[in-house]
């Protein structure tokens, strides 16, 4: 989903600080970013840039102290608890570091539980789990719990989790961070894949230069909670 | 969330910490046991009491005397003339008979006697006991048994004059005895009397009776009313009234107007069940006649036990009370244990509100299951109490006593105050994980 012109998300002098006793930390601070329907947006930086803060921002799990981000035409600051619960459900798909499954789960209920959270009729989850776990290729790993697949099939299961509630943005923090260098880019080539085969939009966090430079059609480099750079890759 | 979705994984949540929420469901149970073994004592002694009560026919009966007799009890300032009143006669039997909801109309029958056993002379009360007696179980405690029917030659002994009788009461049973007792036999009526001629006279004739004796009881039920004293030795109603036995009442209406009709020293009526007495006592004076009845004793008692039943409720809530704190700790617990997992919740799209009701609904499940548990356990309880109870009173000679009971109402009561309770504990922790910020936990580790 998008504005009117195009454009998915838009960070607009955004900024997150966060009060240390008498010191005040700038996450965030101050960064414009436009991300347009479709984009593979990679943001880059080193531990502590705010890169990871600013994809929390846009992802509607945080709040800005200042600034706004506008996505679906709106201003994700000015929406109630509910409202931006709903915007997570409906519209956001998120695949972390660590992969965060339930580790009690099978990957079936794992996959099904977003499903759950925005209350889609039971008949129609079945039929749901599966089309997102075949799109990873793990529809013969329904009944294994998270303990029982490797790293790779755990980062795969959770993007299939964060792909079946059909959501039009997809941010990935770190999604090859606890990765081989094989594997990861079997992950990367899988997240192209859904980019070009849904047209989705994707911003990712990563502190992997090459594998930006490969995978995402613009690179965002943050340092200290500043935009550096923006642009096209080169 | 959709109701049966919380439900499912509020119960996936509860198997994974097992033992601690077994802990704290049993925890809970335990309290329950305890508030429903109060009141189910509290309850059960209500009833024993009640029954016991009801049996003696002391609270769905009402007395009824003529208003003149009830004048004589007690001592006016100064001697006024005594008003016409209604005679309590067979027609106002009648009448009483027909009033909603009165069960029997029957006269009290009492008159001293002299009782011959082994040729020895007893000096006693006789009463007429109605037959209808046999079936309100206030004769379950009979040594022997009640009267073989109605028209029956036998008699009921109290258990004090057994013993002047004989030290062994038991060999009693079985046993005669002579009452020798004053039969009234009415005068053909004089001419020249005041009221026209109405009122005949009696003379008194002795004669004897042969009873066989059948039982023998603590007390009389219901004595003490109408009458003077309890009967020590009981036969059956209509025997006592073909005896035509002179009553301590015959001398006064002898002298008095009864328009020339056998009157009643008083009259027993008795009620379909307590609550109706005020009724029936109401309609009775409005005839004219003055009446007794034990209302205000039953009113006091179900106060009595009212708050007896409060206390013991308190007290039995003080073990449902640690447990609401124990449910209170373990879902703390589960927040710090579950932080990220809330994370995940939320990133995924579950609402403040999501996350609230799962621990609403687990603090719900432990206390529906702890609340039937907790029945359950009162209930085994109550069995050994009523078991204990019982064998304490068999070593004592007294009859067993049923002094447990968990109604309906109980059971479900106790449950849904379970649940209650439960909820009300889990209300703090639930909006604690609800406030959760996402970021911050799915950063803890």
């Amino acid at each position: 989903m998008t504005t009117g012109d195009g454009v998915a998300v838009r960070a607009d002098q955004v900024s997150r600080y966060y009060e240390m006793g008498t010191a005040v930390i700038r996450a965030v601070d101050e960064v414009t970013l436009e991300i347009r329907s479709g984009e593979f947006v990679a943001l880059l930086g080193s531990s502590g840039s705010g890169k990871s803060t600013l994809l929390n921002l846009m992802a509607g799990l945080d709040r800005p102290t200042g600034g706004a981000i506008f996505a679906n035409g709106r201003n994700l600051s000015e929406l109630s608890s509910l409202e931006l619960a709903r915007y997570r459900s409906r519209t956001v798909g998120m695949v972390f570091q660590s992969f965060n499954l339930l580790p009690r789960m099978t990957l079936e209920e794992n996959v099904e539980l977003p499903l759950r959270l925005a209350e889609v009729d039971r008949g129609e989850r079945t039929a749901r789990v599966q089309e997102a776990l075949e799109r990873v290729r793990l529809e013969k790993r329904l009944t294994h719990r998270p303990s029982e697949l490797s790293g790779g099939e755990q980062q795969r299961a959770a993007l299939a989790r964060a792909l079946v509630n059909r959501p039009t943005l997809l941010f990935a923090d770190e999604p090859t961070g606890n990765l081989d260098s094989a594997t990861g880019e079997s992950i990367m080539l899988l997240l192209k894949e859904i980019q070009q085969k849904l047209g989705m939009t994707i911003v990712m966090v990563t502190h992997e230069r090459p594998l930006a430079e490969r995978f995402a059609d613009r690179i965002a480099a943050l340092a200290d909670g500043k935009l550096l750079t923006d642009g096209v890759k080169s | 969330m959709k109701p049966g979705d919380l439900g499912e994984l509020a119960l996936r949540n509860l198997r994974e910490a097992v033992l601690r929420n077994t802990l704290t469901t049993l925890g809970v149970a335990v309290g329950v046991a305890s508030l429903v073994a109060m009141l189910s004592l509290g309850v059960g002694l209500q009833e024993l009491a009640t029954k016991r009560l009801s049996n003696s026919g002391l609270f769905d009966t009402v007395i009824v005397m003529p208003r003149r007799n009830m004048q004589t009890m007690r001592r006016p300032a100064t001697p006024t003339p005594v008003k016409q009143a209604p005679t309590l006669d067979d027609g106002a039997r009648k009448t009483m008979e027909r009033l909603p909801n009165v069960v029997e109309v029957y006269p009290q029958i009492r008159f001293p006697t002299e009782v011959r056993y082994n040729g020895s002379p007893y000096s006693t009360i006789v009463a007429g006991v109605p037959d209808s007696a046999r079936g309100n179980g206030a004769y379950d405690g009979i040594q022997g048994r009640f009267f073989s029917g109605p028209n029956a030659d036998e008699a009921i002994l109290q258990i004090e004059f057994a013993k002047d009788l004989s030290e062994q009461t038991a060999t009693l049973i079985g046993k005669d005895l002579v009452v020798r007792y004053a039969e009234r036999q009415a005068l053909p009526p004089q001419s020249g009397t005041s009221d026209g001629g109405g009122g005949g006279g009696f003379s008194i004739v002795p004669r004897e009776k042969k009873l066989n004796i059948v039982g023998i009881i603590e007390t009389e039920p219901a004595a003490g009313f109408g009458g003077f004293g309890s009967g020590r030795l009981l036969i059956p109603l209509e025997v006592a009234s073909t005896l035509r036995a002179a009553q301590v009442n015959d001398l006064r209406d002898a002298v008095r107007t009864t328009n020339g009709k056998p009157a009643y020293a008083s009259l027993t009526v008795r009620a379909k069940s307590p609550s109706q007495v005020e009724p029936i006592e109401t309609a009775i004076k409005n005839m004219g006649f003055g009446t007794f009845s034990l209302l205000d004793a039953t009113r006091s008692l179900r106060l009595f036990f009212t708050i007896f039943d409060l206390l013991l409720a308190i007290f039995g809530s003080l073990a449902l009370a640690v447990a609401t704190l124990g449910i209170i700790n373990t879902l703390v617990m589960a927040i710090l244990e579950r932080r990220r997992e809330i994370g995940i919740l939320k990133a995924l799209g579950a609402a403040d509100r999501d996350v609230k009701q799962l621990f609403f609904v687990e603090a719900g499940v432990m206390g529906l299951f702890g609340g039937v548990l907790g029945v359950g356990f009162g209930w085994f309880i109550g069995r050994a109490l009523t078991w204990a109870t019982n064998i304490y009173l068999h070593r004592q000679n007294l009859p067993s006593a049923h002094v447990f009971s968990v109604p309906w109402w109980l059971v479900l009561g106790a449950i849904a105050f379970a649940v209650a309770v439960s909820l009300a504990a889990g209300l703090y922790p639930a909006t604690r994980a609800a406030r959760l910020n996402p970021v911050e936990a799915l950063r803890y580790e």
